[in-house]
């Protein structure tokens, strides 16, 4: 992994910036120390590490304009930094860079029962939004399975996802409004507490922007009702193919289930070995479907999707009966990557997203590829949305390990592309899949991304070396090509 | 190719194009030539956003069908001015539907197409005034179903963003981007899209006789409910009483609705639950299928803002999303200062607005009502019907604090550096 050339002279010049920061932020909210900046020096993709310039963390928005502006004025590259879980490496640090902590901005500043929506501080975590309204029978639904530690923004600066995006949508179909401080320290509001906003959907850009745009310094979410009720299913399969027919025939009736996850025979080995939640381990492929809402309609669901487990040749089929044996089918699914970091020293965890139907095919190419490069792999895959999770397991202490995983990943990413797919449904490009960008987009489609991101840091300066693997400058992307009006079908219909 | 009539305003050109390849070539020639184009296809919203600095027309009219249309991938991929009454068509047998629920707004605007079988406007008109409508509180808008496109920009270049699956987060999202963005950045020539299964059953239940204030707590508690309420909506007494709904019409009163969908079951046990919820608030009716899809029809059209017989409606509309708790009171103020009529969706969170005929379309005293007590809106008004030489002068669109203009100018400037396509339709100088 390359990460842009270090800039000599303000690496030279850190002493000097510390000193300036100071100017800016409280003395104890500019680290600088090696042994305090090594808390700071990966996310939650720990395979890259990289000590930071010098980290920073502001108290209030004004500082962090101030911050952005001076850093701006200095060309020092900025990586703003929420819970760092990212898993794709989007808040890795830079060498010539500092890192913007948002840690301090953890005050819930609003609770609008009314208007149906809570306004946090980017480092509130998801959960405790859920948690400040659940006396009122509410909560936030986006539902990322590190939801107790990952904080709001994080969540818009990576659009996160979680088990029940199927029927909720991403955190992007949940934020109404954003206060965003641009790289220049100017501040913007997008949105708010009302439905669309005016003008150019901004708001829509900045989730997903992976840092790149933006420091969100306020968030506005919906909040819904919570659910009546939720009871899921638990099917067995002799084979991936059938559960694949099972998933595509339980939308085809018109069912979109709070949650539908699939996990093959290693995930549901490892899980049914750490927690005992009751799998039957002779089943090739486990589905969980989960239906949620009014207690009527999801008796009513349920029967239909037994009714259609039973003619996609399912082995097995159980409905949960009370609370307790539905959170049973789950604990499993749950624990799947602890389980399976139980079953091997490392994990190397993707997350590519393809057609439904191609389920069945592209288990079947990962196994194959899984003998090919000798490394084992589990799947679990949100499979209502054709969002994977395979796991490959390697051990990074055993030379070459790592690096094999990591073209095994590639080839896993590139097929799914290949199907129709994307690269990343929802942990984000960050370092990780960088330089896969160009099996989904040509140079003209990324060209165009980055125009958008020169409209908001035209110096680049704002977390550098993510996402796209070509850095353009600004100037050069700017540059308009006429071809002298010269027209290539000069018979086009004129009238 | 669909016959282009009494376009508005008159251009002095219309290239109409057929292919991606001529897209680009147009708008490179549109570059050269510094002669900024007005991009049309099914034409019907060309009385929407302000009149265009453009002489000629890029009619995209020709570029319409459906490519593809998954139903088990709840996914459909479209030329941009393919009809929405076309996709309709393909959907319905698959009891598959476009669930933010495209408004038809073609008898609203006067729209100056009469391209037949063009009722709804086309996909690509849709996409790019993202339009949603009731449901839009359950199912999002338009730009929640938008996956993928491919476009060409104001640089003449063809590109694509985005994908044909929902879970994606691939790079900027590019389709949420150029929905809403009124063609200013890009031409589309290809829309992906999410579709959702129909609900089985419709039911609506009304709340008769609530003033404002009232209705707007009792779409409030409607949608606090675990109900899955999927419209809420109020009709004051002078605009019930042009429903085409009897129950609606004959009320005599101000009539709130709240639609459920769903498996039949469901609908039933819901509509006993809410009437327990909603009691409070008044005497109850309810709507069955038929009736309920007429009256959220009169909802997403706004057709009661539309005259009955053959002279159009002369009063001008005004269409203002605010949070849902202030409608009541923003509705109170600019019709206590303007003569005009009023009805709420979105749980009061949408307001429509028809006020009499004026030089500035009562603007100061609409977008007054939305200031807060920080300078910045609580919320947005945009002019939807007005005649041409208002909607130059009055900023259709809510104008924006300078530090947001300055952002809104940079990104067109990225896309569309020359000002080449439908300039000056959303802001002047954008």
């Amino acid at each position: 992994m390359r990460m842009p050339e270090p800039d000599a002279g303000v690496v030279a010049r850190r002493s000097a910036i510390a000193r300036d920061l100071r100017d800016i932020v409280a003395s104890e909210g500019v680290i600088e120390h090696e042994t305090a900046l090594r808390v700071y020096e990966s996310d939650a993709l720990t395979a890259y590490r990289q000590l930071p310039l010098i980290v920073v963390l502001p108290d209030t928005t004004r500082q962090i304009a101030e911050v952005l502006r001076y850093c701006n004025a200095h060309g020092i590259k900025v990586v703003p930094r929420g819970a760092g879980t990212s898993l794709s490496g989007g808040a890795l640090p830079l060498a010539d860079g500092i890192i913007l902590g948002l840690g301090k901005f953890n005050r819930i500043l609003d609770i609008d029962f009314d208007n149906r929506c809570v306004v946090a501080e980017p480092g509130v975590t998801n959960l405790a939004i859920s948690h400040a309204v659940a006396h009122r029978g509410l909560y936030y639904a986006p539902d990322p399975s590190s939801q107790i530690v990952c904080t709001i923004g994080g969540n818009v600066a990576e659009n996160a996802g979680g088990v029940h995006c199927l029927k909720y949508g991403l955190t992007v179909n949940n934020v109404l409004g954003a206060e965003v401080v641009l790289m220049n320290g100017d501040t913007v509001r997008l949105g708010g507490r009302y439905l669309d906003s005016e003008g150019y959907d901004l708001l829509a850009v900045i989730n997903g922007s992976e840092g790149l745009l933006g420091v969100i310094t306020e968030v506005t979410v919906r909040i819904l009702a919570r659910p009546e009720t939720a009871r899921a299913v638990l099917i067995g399969f002799p084979s991936a193919a059938d559960a694949g027919v099972c998933v595509a025939a339980i939308i085809a009736a018109g069912i979109i289930p709070g949650g539908m996850e699939m996990m093959d025979q290693p995930a549901i080995h490892a899980a049914e070995a750490f927690c005992h939640p009751g799998y039957p381990m002779d089943a090739a492929a486990l589905l969980i479907v989960e239906l949620d809402g009014p207690a009527a309609e999801v008796d009513h669901l349920i029967e239909r999707v037994q009714g259609i487990a039973a003619k996609s040749r399912a082995s097995s089929v159980q409905a949960s009966r009370s609370e307790d044996e539905r959170l049973a089918f789950w604990a499993g699914r749950k624990a799947a990557f602890p389980a399976v970091g139980r079953i091997s020293p490392d994990y190397y965890c993707m997350d590519g997203t393809i057609p439904r139907h191609r389920l069945p095919e592209v288990l079947e190419r990962i196994t194959e590829m899984s003998v090919r490069y000798g490394l084992r792999c589990a799947n679990v895959f949100h499979a209502g949305d054709g969002n994977l999770h395979p796991m490959i397991l390697y051990d990074a202490n055993q030379p070459g390990q790592l690096e094999t995983a990591e073209r095994f990943g590639a080839e896993i990413l590139t097929l799914c592309v290949e199907l129709g797919g994307v690269l990343t449904g929802e942990h984000g490009v960050g370092v990780e899949k960088r330089d896969l960008m160009g099996t989904m987009f040509d140079e003209d489609d990324l060209k165009h991304q980055q125009r958008l991101k020169c409209a908001f840091d035209p110096e680049g300066l704002l977390n550098p070396g993510k996402v796209y693997p070509t850095l353009h400058r600004c100037a050069e992307l700017g540059r308009v090509h006429v071809r002298g009006g010269q027209m290539r079908f000069p018979d086009i219909p004129r009238f | 190719m669909a016959g282009v009539v009494s376009a508005e305003p008159s251009h002095t050109a219309t290239l109409a194009v057929e292919t991606d390849a001529q897209v680009a070539d147009a708008v490179q020639a549109a570059m050269a030539e510094r002669a900024p184009v007005e991009v049309r296809g099914g034409g019907s919203k060309c009385r929407f956003g302000r009149p265009v600095e453009a002489a000629s027309c890029l009619d995209t009219g020709a570029l319409a069908g459906i490519v593809s249309y998954q139903p088990e991938e709840l996914v459909l991929t479209a030329r941009p001015s393919t009809t929405v009454a076309e996709i309709v068509q393909s959907l319905t047998p698959h009891c598959q539907m476009l669930a933010f629920e495209p408004p038809d707004w073609i008898p609203l605007l006067s729209g100056c197409t009469d391209v037949p079988g063009n009722a709804g406007g086309t996909l690509g008109g849709i996409v790019a005034s993202n339009l949603s409508g009731p449901r839009r509180i359950r199912a999002g808008a338009a730009r929640d179903h938008v996956l993928g496109f491919r476009a060409v920009s104001g640089r003449g270049e063809s590109f694509k963003g985005g994908g044909r699956v929902v879970k994606n987060v691939t790079g900027f999202d590019l389709p949420k981007l150029l929905t809403g963005s009124f063609g200013t950045l890009a031409v589309m020539t290809e829309v992906t899209v999410r579709v959702l299964p129909a609900g089985e059953r419709t039911q609506t239940l009304l709340v008769l006789d609530c003033a404002e204030d009232c209705a707007i707590r009792a779409m409030t508690a409607a949608l606090q409910s675990p109900y899955d309420v999927s419209g809420a909506a109020h009709l004051p007494p002078d605009v019930a009483a042009l429903s085409r709904v009897p129950a609606v019409a004959t009320a005599a009163a101000g009539v709130t609705a709240v639609r459920i969908e769903g498996p039949a079951p469901s609908v039933s046990s819901r509509l006993q639950a809410l009437r327990a919820t909603l009691a409070r608030f008044g005497a109850l009716a309810a709507l069955d299928d038929a009736e309920s899809d007429t009256l959220w029809r009169e909802i997403r059209d706004v057709t009661y803002f539309v005259a009955a017989g053959d002279e159009p409606d002369p009063r001008q509309v005004w269409r203002l999303s605010v949070p849902p708790a202030e409608g009541a009171r923003v509705v109170a103020e600019i019709l206590f200062a303007l003569p005009g009529q009023a009805f709420f969706d979105w749980g009061g969170g949408l307001i429509w607005l028809a006020l009499k005929r004026t030089d500035d379309a009562g603007q100061a005293a609409v977008r007054g009502a939305l200031a807060s007590g920080a300078g910045t809106a609580c919320g947005h008004a945009t002019l939807v019907r007005a005649d041409a030489s208002v909607r130059s002068r009055v900023p259709v669109f809510q104008p924006q604090p300078e530090p947001l203009a300055a952002l809104t100018r940079r990104v067109k400037a990225g896309f569309d550096p020359k000002g080449v396509l439908n300039p000056g339709r959303m802001y002047e100088g954008v």
